[in-house]
């Protein structure tokens, strides 16, 4: 091989170790990103049972059940909806009705949302952002009931 | 008074950093050496001033002065002495100005050690460095003032955050900041070069302390966070692929491949340009992640309405630095002449492949944290990119790297006999595979894949010291002459081999703890047991406790293994007074390298309580591993022939003096 075939393979080679990474991340994406609804997007569109996806709003008052073990029962709402979501596991310690949260998970076949995390963040004022948003814009969260502004402020010294 | 002190002091350092940034590029131009002068010693002065400044914050602090807003907002006068001087750091106004203050020290210790530097390169170099300060000084006095004061001063102040009142706040911080804002000297540097338009071996020597002991701050205060989040939240995780870990975790991978960089530029004056480009993403990368922390921009892209004023000012000095910099580097850099022709397969195509893996990887990493971000702003569309992305991306691509590390140092310069550097190995790999198998029946099985990672972690701590080995000639001659051979060493040799040896065991760690962890959530009365990794747990009941601003629930445990008991451990759930926030505080018991955690969850209707306990087998190898890579780089910074400017010391003594110089200094 002359130097110059020796440099164009070297080349060669670090473009597709880079092709191969972007091809990756491209497949890691369809495969692993979770969208983000409220209970009143999914009255709009069905979400197809075993599809990922990011649940937002407030736990309904009253409708938290513990059930056996350490399974618990809640409804999550942004006012106009509700979705029925179990979760087994523990609540993160905000974990109140009337909060905001924000469960991640998929529908079984039954239409029952089965979370397998509940977001939990670093201050007792934390709206989770993407529920924040939304229920100001529907009027439906009042300011002064624990400011998002605050709360951002609290979580970010890690 | 002092408070008022402080906030002068912290305008006077503007105006200090607005000289220091100017006179001495303007003297480097003009060959002036008083307007150079001014450099090193404004740059001490400049450290001074921040340091008065950050002292009377604290002294706010330490007197609990709530008549200053930023105190009122996060102390308490009940707080244990510790958690409020900590606490000057666990806001945004504090954060900021410990990021001004390290920033600073770094430019005091450039002028400091800089001694010997050539006078254009240091006073550009300086100057550089102050750009950044009256940046941050601007956005400090501008949007985050920690002084500003309360008319009339409230009585008692609203807490910090009970998360944070830890002594890993007193820790953590301080070393990641010296590690992300370290990186700085590396960024002016390489900004310097490009104004001067040389650049040679020996900045690469200049360079390479700085982001040595950088990086080994990183290290240090990423794997001290790591463990923090593990024993404090609760959830038994200690990573989480969180954007503000990732924010720092990308300028520790460009940072790592920088060190590795300036290597192959200091010995063999290649892949110039490449360093000073890998120079500039690195502290682009830590400036990117002051942005998503500290502009409130990672949960939403909306928070900026919260706060229009500080995220838009970061993102300013976001895009003024990397955006002037890199358009510095398109003009300039064609002008850097590259040197030093090697062959694919030698010690410099091993770097080679390194920095290759690693931006790859950091670009990776980069687009699963902005994607998010990016996507919400162009269609609204929330979406996250969770853990899942990133075991599967960058865990494939670290791979490769990982198989490559202990050839590096086996392979020569310039041209490397690949199959001599395996050859070494072999014995090596071998073990590595008998060994990880002999622990994956330790274990008794799990995923194959977890005997392949388990022996790849093996291979990699071995493979550290087969260098080692064969540069003592242990084998070939006696023991004894071996060892005053081994010894004879320069250090840097050793510092490499700790290092790459860290990050064997930090990956052996991780591997047994995703392989072999086990989890159980049951609901407990007093009395029950139940089992875990071996050991046997009995739950001997619910105590109440008031430490000085909580209240606590404990919970107590004994655990004994085949009938004795050998450890008891507390877990408890808190109650902080006066945020009335809860917190669950774990309870960790060590056995060896591995551990039991112990986690409360909510008290049930009949007198039980939920308990989440883990077994993580092998955990505190991980951030063994990270302190071992600590170790490596101070080993490394101690030896000789990197202390800054030891050879052109000697160099310049046996040159006459130049008055000129003596002015300088």
């Amino acid at each position: 091989m002359t130097r110059k075939q020796k440099r164009m393979a070297v080349i060669a080679g670090g473009m597709s170790f880079i092709l191969i990474a972007v091809l990756l991340v491209m497949f890691a994406f369809s495969q692993s990103v979770a969208y983000f609804f409220m209970p009143s997007d999914l009255a709009k569109n069905e979400v197809s049972p075993g599809t990922r996806i990011r649940l937002g709003g407030l736990v309904e008052a009253g409708s938290v059940q513990r059930g056996a073990g350490s399974t618990v029962s809640f409804k999550v709402t942004d006012g106009s909806a509700s979705v029925p979501v179990s979760y087994t596991g523990i609540l993160p310690d905000l974990f109140r009705e009337g909060q905001g949260v924000v469960t991640e998970g998929v529908f079984t076949s039954s239409r029952a949302f089965v979370a397998d995390s509940v977001l939990a963040k670093h201050d007792e004022n934390y709206m989770p952002k993407e529920v924040a948003d939304r229920l100001k814009a529907d009027g439906v969260w009042k300011e002064g009931e624990g400011s998002p502004t605050t709360g951002a402020k609290g979580s970010v010294t890690r | 008074m002092i408070v008022e002190i402080g906030h002068y002091a912290l305008v006077l350092a503007l105006a200090i950093a607005l000289i220091v940034s100017i006179a001495p590029l303007v003297g480097a131009r003009r060959n002036d050496a008083a307007l150079m002068a001014l450099a090193p010693s404004g740059s001490i002065i400049l450290f001074g001033m921040v340091t008065l400044s950050f002292l009377a914050l604290t002294w706010a602090y330490a007197v609990s002065d709530f008549s200053v807003r930023n105190v009122w907002e996060n102390s308490h006068s009940l707080m244990p002495m510790v958690y409020k001087l900590s606490g000057v750091w666990g806001n945004h106004e504090g954060s900021m100005m410990l990021w001004l203050l390290i920033l600073t020290l770094f430019s005091a210790l450039v002028a400091f050690f800089g001694r010997n530097l050539p006078e254009t390169l240091r006073a550009n170099v300086l100057a550089v460095q102050a750009w950044v300060a009256v940046a941050f000084l601007l956005f400090i006095l501008l949007t985050s003032n920690p002084f500003i004061r309360l008319m009339p001063a409230p009585a008692e102040g609203q807490d910090l955050n009970p998360i944070l009142q830890d002594p890993g706040l007193a820790v953590h911080p301080p070393l990641l900041y010296l590690g992300y804002v370290g990186f700085s000297v590396c960024f002016s540097f390489a900004v310097a070069a490009l104004i001067e338009g040389r650049i040679d071996a020996a900045w690469a020597r200049w360079v390479r302390p700085w982001t040595l002991a950088a990086w080994t701050f990183l290290t240090a205060g990423i794997a001290m966070g790591s463990y923090w989040a593990y024993y404090e939240l609760g959830w038994g995780g200690w990573w989480f692929w969180d954007p503000v870990e990732n924010a720092s975790f990308m300028p520790w991978l460009a940072g790592t491949a920088l060190l590795h960089s300036a290597l192959v530029m200091e010995k063999r004056e290649a892949l110039k340009i490449w360093t000073v480009l890998l120079a500039i993403i690195t502290f682009s990368l830590s400036l990117l992640g002051t942005f998503l922390v500290r502009s409130g921009v990672l949960t939403s892209v909306h928070a900026f309405a919260t706060d229009p004023t500080r995220g838009t000012f970061i993102l300013a000095i976001l895009s003024i630095f990397v955006g002037g910099a890199f358009a510095l580097f398109a003009w300039r850099a064609p002008q850097l002449k590259s040197g030093g022709i090697f062959a694919p397969i030698s010690r410099e195509g091993a770097l080679v492949l390194n920095n290759l893996i690693l931006t790859v990887s950091t670009a990776t990493v980069l687009t699963g944290t902005l994607y998010p971000l990016v996507l919400e702003t162009l269609t609204g569309e929330k979406i996250s990119v969770g853990a899942p992305f990133f075991n599967l991306t960058f865990g494939l691509l670290m791979i490769p790297l990982l198989l490559i590390v202990p050839m590096g140092p086996l392979l020569a310069w310039k041209r490397g006999d690949l199959l001599g550097a395996m050859q070494r190995l072999y014995l090596v790999a071998g073990l590595a595979l008998v060994v990880g198998l002999g622990l994956y029946y330790v274990e008794n099985g799990g995923p194959v894949l977890a005997f392949l990672g388990l022996a790849l972690g093996i291979y990699l701590i071995l493979g550290s010291l087969v260098d080692l080995w064969y540069r003592a000639n242990f084998g070939k001659l006696a023991f004894s002459i071996a060892f005053a051979r081994l010894k004879g060493l320069p250090r840097s040799a050793f510092g490499t081999a700790l290092a790459h040896m860290g990050l064997g065991v930090t990956v052996l760690g991780i591997v047994a703890v995703t392989a072999f962890e086990t989890e159980h959530v049951l609901e407990m009365k007093q009395g029950m047991t139940a089992d875990a990794g071996g050991y046997t747990l009995v739950f001997d009941g619910m105590k109440e406790a008031v430490g000085p601003n909580f209240t606590e629930e404990r919970a107590h445990f004994t655990i004994s293994k085949a009938g004795v008991a050998v450890a008891d451990v507390w877990s408890s759930k808190r109650i902080y007074t006066a945020r009335r926030m809860p917190t669950t505080e774990a309870g960790i018991v060590s056995f060896g390298l591995s551990q039991l955690y112990v986690s409360l969850g909510d008290p049930m209707a009949d007198g039980g309580i939920v308990v989440r306990i883990w077994w993580k087998p092998f955990i505190l190898c991980i951030w063994l591993g990270g302190l071992i890579m600590m170790i490596g780089g101070f080993v490394s910074l101690s030896d000789r022939r990197l202390r800054v400017g030891a050879p052109s010391r000697r160099a310049k003594a046996a040159k006459p003096a130049k008055p000129a110089m003596e002015a300088a200094e």
